[in-house]
């Protein structure tokens, strides 16, 4: 192939978060002349490592990686360019202030220890069928989901692939699956334990990154969804100097792969003539022009912001306008002088994944709050102490705790300068009750909440899934109908970011299927 | 004990569904039994005197959903059923302010452009999606829902069917219609309209007798539940049955008769008798045993199978999912004699909404807010109430210049997080009740001569309802079309033969609908064809 003249291109990649990065590499190896263009001064997006503090390194927004399918590993030589796990088994423990930790093992075939008898003999049974209903699920995870009502037969043998993945669970598994697949996880659980911690820590993935309660309809399907994305193999891993490791081997495929990647180049708009994507122009003023313009960026940035409503018409700008982007998460980053001692906790599980969610109903008051655009009062909290495994992110002897905080609303009634500090030292407390002594430690801290999320990192409403995830928002209506293949109404436009099926998460799905969409219908 | 003779079926409990079954068997000529606990019939569908002269309708209390189809082949208005639709409604705030909905669709515009233009632009485009869903729902109300699993060619034709029509609408509809049956009705009005009030005044429908906030997926389609009905061919209209809701079941019982059927009341089952896998007939408190080799059940699927039936006659895996139906108390009901007309300042004189639906609420916040108090195990502190006065449009009700109000109150739960209910706790919930209507009406207590407070723990024990959910069942999504009330049972049937369900518990669901029963009846005489 020839190489192309100076800004020309086949492909403009907007964006150089993880499905960017994904994406571009995917064309490239296929050919493609292809230009990542990065706002920010390093790649990564949502998946980067900053110093947070002098010597204090974290992963900013994504702090384990768990997603990620192998074969797109494999298939992108990460290893090769540079991605090296410091733990690549993180067991999960639950903490409860007061009473004795729950090891949820690491793994979907982790074993339970610390919950009721009766508990300990009804998970397997629990685990392993949600498993085998996941599985039914894979194909529709990975795949471009299907258009409804066409004549493609793509579309249909998708369709009908999927019927068929959930007609070969059996009588049994489908009618389980039908049933709970529309329920909540609230009710799912109390069907199956007693231990109000165990609940807690198994409701606590069905809501995390979402905009639910544990009684909210539609928590088995994000439960599900997170299980189906695990593609097999569900362990906790931590790439050695945090998750931005892994945007830079990334970044590294791609560019090995041909494509180029500039940073500190921010796009004002995407260039349209005649319904027909042109290229793109930079806030430099510079046009670039390619055949087809990948963004990553989330749906309302890409086409509100970048696109600009005047392109579309307006049946899909109200659609646009109304998908719900609003993140429920923030991020708490310490910088420790001491190691933290969570009680009761040995080495293993401390260098692991903590929860702390103490029952169904504190997930559900911690939810209520946020619903009035309030902060939860006693929030809950997914922690990783990422020091223990990898020394290098802190100076000798000090330690980093990264953890994601729900329910933490983007527009709080109150506005967020007021309440920051407060909210910094209402979280800091309660992580104190877990793990004494652990204000003493602290050194700097720092909070992202969706609002610093939105600025830091370019998403609209600061939501790790760019589009809430939720049946409405799910699969084929994805981020919006009319978008869920990674088209969109303007031709040589496609989207390739956590807005898209199946959503946010460092998993890389949406970038890989987008380059396949663009490799079908671009020469 | 005397041996009565043997029935072709017996139905258990009077309820609309079960009478609706009754009537259609006994018009195909079989000989039906009724069998009611209660020394009335009708269920939830009853006119109550218990004041004076005053009539109650102390459960259910307005007449929309009743099917079309049914009042006519049952022919309901020859037997005494007169419905009298009502006109639109009225939701107030607690600032004074109020939203009336008028049937006349240039007044009801205008009445919303007072608070939004927007959104009276919005509004005929909410009403044709809304009636777009309608029309894609009804059918499938009279029908018996698929079996997914099954490769029998009544359930693949079924599915085929669902398949078609699903598809007949056309691409964005059918992601529209995706969306709308998982969506939160909070989501789903503001992707129209943008003024609280009017957004308050939709979502109502979202979360009346449901364990759901206006924020909770799935609520979108119990507010749509709500529209299914008709009368005189004015979709979505409502009204009320002249005498009361016990006229339906009055109604009901005359056509039963008419075919020769036969209706004992103060006759409670005590249990549904299985030999050798499949029915034989009931066994009454009293020890009474009547034979038949068709029983049919009104009750709810966990009074049942759970109650009236023995464990060993009933699969394990079964029992275990009928344990795992979710039925869930939410609502209260007051009934209340008024020694006038009470005042609502709110409403202009003359205005024809008074006659309609009184909802008292502020935002989606307010109701949600009431919900985060029913899951905290405590009656709302600010309810959202649903308020009628018949006995304006129906004076047969009351003594001459009297009214009566019924009052459904949302939410109020079954346990209660202090404990049993009690006396003094019932009235307290009731007072929290009457507070609210009285800071809208001035004049309103000095007018009330009785009021009968209804907990859900009332309702289930006088009606029999579980847990007094006026559905026999939560309208979520795991609990609607095939999954009710039990995945692989959703034909009315159960496992031992002869035993079928015909209530609200099965699809389509509650409300007085009737097409439960009518589905049941349909699904027994199949069974009984296919024997001979």
């Amino acid at each position: 192939m020839a190489a192309p003249a100076p800004s020309e291109y086949d492909c403009i990649v907007i964006g150089g978060g993880h499905n960017g990065l994904v994406c571009a590499a995917y064309l490239a190896k296929s050919g493609r002349s292809v230009l990542v263009l990065e706002a920010a001064a390093q790649v990564g997006g949502a998946a980067v490592t900053r110093e947070f503090a002098p010597g204090f390194r974290v992963s900013s927004c994504a702090h384990v990686l768990h997603l990620m399918p192998e074969a797109m590993i494999k298939e992108l030589a990460l290893g090769a360019h540079g991605l090296r796990l410091a733990n690549a088994a993180m067991p999960t423990t639950a903490l409860s202030p007061g009473a004795a930790p729950l090891a949820l093992g690491s793994g979907e075939r982790g074993k339970l220890v610390g919950a009721a008898r009766v508990d300990e003999l009804a998970y397997p049974r629990y685990a392993a069928r949600l498993r085998r209903l996941a599985r039914a699920l894979q194909p529709m995870m990975s795949g471009v989901p299907p258009r409804l009502g066409t004549d493609a037969w793509s579309d249909r043998w998708s369709l009908l692939r999927l019927a068929w993945q959930v007609r070969r669970l059996g009588r049994g598994d489908m009618r389980e699956l039908l049933r709970i697949i529309g329920m909540n996880v609230y009710d799912l659980l109390e069907e199956h334990f007693e231990s109000p911690l165990l609940k807690g820590a198994l409701a606590f993935d069905a809501v995390l990154g979402t905009n639910f309660g544990p009684r909210s309809p539609g928590t088995v399907l994000t439960l599900l969804y997170r299980m189906a994305a695990h593609d097999g193999s569900s362990n906790l891993a931590q790439p050695v100097g945090g998750l931005g490791a892994v945007s830079d081997a990334l970044a590294q495929a791609a560019i090995a792969a041909g494509a180029s990647i500039r940073t500190d180049a921010a796009v004002r708009r995407i260039s349209v003539h005649e319904d027909r994507v042109q290229g793109v122009v930079l806030e430099s003023g510079q046009a670039i022009s390619a055949d087809a313009v990948i963004s990553s960026c989330d749906p309302k940035t890409t086409f509100l912001g970048l696109l600009g409503s005047e392109q579309l018409d307006t049946g899909f700008v109200r659609r646009v306008s109304h998908l719900r982007t609003r993140g429920l998460a923030a991020k708490l980053h310490l910088a420790l002088e001491a190691r933290p001692n969570f009680t009761g906790l040995g080495a293993e599980a401390l260098a692991g994944r903590l929860l702390i969610a103490p029952s169904l109903e504190a997930i559900e008051r911690a939810y209520n709050h946020a619903k009035y655009a309030q902060f939860s009062r006693e929030p809950i909290f997914e922690i990783t102490v990422p020091t223990l495994s990898d020394p290098t992110l802190a100076p000798p002897g000090k330690h980093v705790l990264s953890a994601i905080i729900q329910y933490v609303p983007y527009a709080l009634a109150s506005g967020w300068d007021g309440e920051r500090q407060r909210f910094t030292d209402l979280a800091i407390d309660a992580l104190e009750r877990c793990a004494p002594g652990l204000r003493a430690a602290v050194r700097h801290a720092e909070l992202l909440t969706p609002v610093d999320i939105e600025k830091q990192f370019r998403i609209n409403g600061g939501h790790w899934h760019h589009v809430d995830l939720a049946f409405d928002q799910f699969f084929m209506v994805r981020p919006l109908p009319g978008a869920a293949q990674y088209r969109t109404p303007v031709a040589g436009l496609f989207l390739c970011g956590a807005g898209c099926h199946p959503g946010g998460g460092v998993m890389g799905a949406a970038g890989r299927n987008a380059a396949r969409q663009v490799l079908k219908r671009v020469a | 004990m005397p041996k009565s003779r043997r029935h072709d079926a017996i139905i258990v409990g009077a309820g609309h569904n079960g009478l609706v079954a009754a009537c259609y068997l006994a018009r195909a000529g079989l000989d039906v039994l009724v069998l009611e606990r209660n020394s009335y019939i009708g269920g939830a569908a009853v006119s109550r005197k218990l004041y004076q002269d005053f009539t109650y309708s102390n459960c259910s209390y307005v007449c929309s959903l009743l099917r079309p189809e049914i009042m006519r082949t049952l022919e309901l208005p020859r037997y005494g059923l007169q419905i009298i639709p009502y006109e639109g409604g009225c939701t107030m705030m607690h600032n004074g302010g109020h939203l009336a909905l008028y049937d006349n669709h240039d007044a009801l515009r205008r009445e919303i452009a007072r608070h939004s233009a927007r959104d009276a632009e919005a509004y005929d485009r909410y009403a044709r999606d809304v009636m777009r869903q309608c029309r894609f729902i009804k059918p499938l109300l009279m029908r018996e829902p698929p079996d997914p699993t099954s490769f029998k060619p009544r359930d693949i034709g079924e599915l085929l069917y669902l398949g078609k029509r699903f598809h007949a609408m056309g691409e964005e509809r059918m992601y529209d219609t995706l969306r709308f049956w998982t969506m939160s009705a909070a989501d789903f009005l503001d992707e129209y309209f943008e003024s609280e009030i009017v957004k308050a005044h939709f979502a109502g429908s979202s979360i009346i007798g449901t364990a759901l906030g206006p924020r909770s997926p799935g609520s979108a389609y119990v507010l749509l539940h709500h529209y299914m009905g008709d009368i005189d061919n004015t979709v979505g209209a409502w009204g009320f049955a002249r005498g009361g809701m016990g006229a339906v079941s009055a109604a009901l019982a005359a056509s039963f008769k008419a075919s020769s059927g036969t209706i004992r009341s103060a006759a409670a089952v005590r249990e549904i008798l299985v030999r050798g896998g499949r029915t034989i007939g009931v066994a009454l408190e009293d020890g009474e045993e009547i034979h038949s080799s068709v029983v049919i059940s009104n009750l709810d699927v966990r009074r049942t199978f759970l109650e009236t039936m023995q464990a060993a006659n009933l699969p394990d895996e079964f029992l275990k999912q009928v344990r795992n139906f979710k039925i869930r108390g939410s609502s209260g009901k007051l009934n209340i004699a008024l020694d006038g007309m009470p005042d609502f300042p709110a409403i202009p004189p003359g205005s024809p909404t008074i006659r309609g639906d009184l909802h008292v609420t502020d935002s989606i916040e307010m109701m949600e807010r009431a919900y985060d108090d029913w899951k905290e195990g405590r009656w709302s502190r600010a309810p959202y109430i649903d308020m009628l006065i018949p006995s304006q449009l129906d004076p047969t009700l009351v003594p001459h210049g009297k009214h009566y109000m019924s009052v459904f109150v949302q939410y109020c739960p079954y346990r209660l997080a202090d404990g049993e209910w009690t006396a003094q706790k019932r009235a307290a919930f009731g007072a929290t009740v009457i507070d609210t209507i009285a800071e809208h009406s001035p004049n309103f207590k000095d007018l009330i001569l009785h009021a009968e407070i209804r907990t859900p723990w009332d309702i289930e024990n006088e009606v029999g309802l579980t847990e007094g959910n006026i559905f026999q069942g939560e309208l979520t999504l795991d609990q609607l079309l095939f999954n009710r009330p039990i995945p692989g049972y959703a034909q009315y049937r159960s496992p031992v033969r002869g035993v079928y369900m015909c209530g609200a518990t099965t699809h389509p669901g509650g409300g007085v609908m009737g097409a439960p029963g009518a589905n049941a009846a349909r699904a027994v005489l199949r069974d009984l064809r296919r024997a001979h």
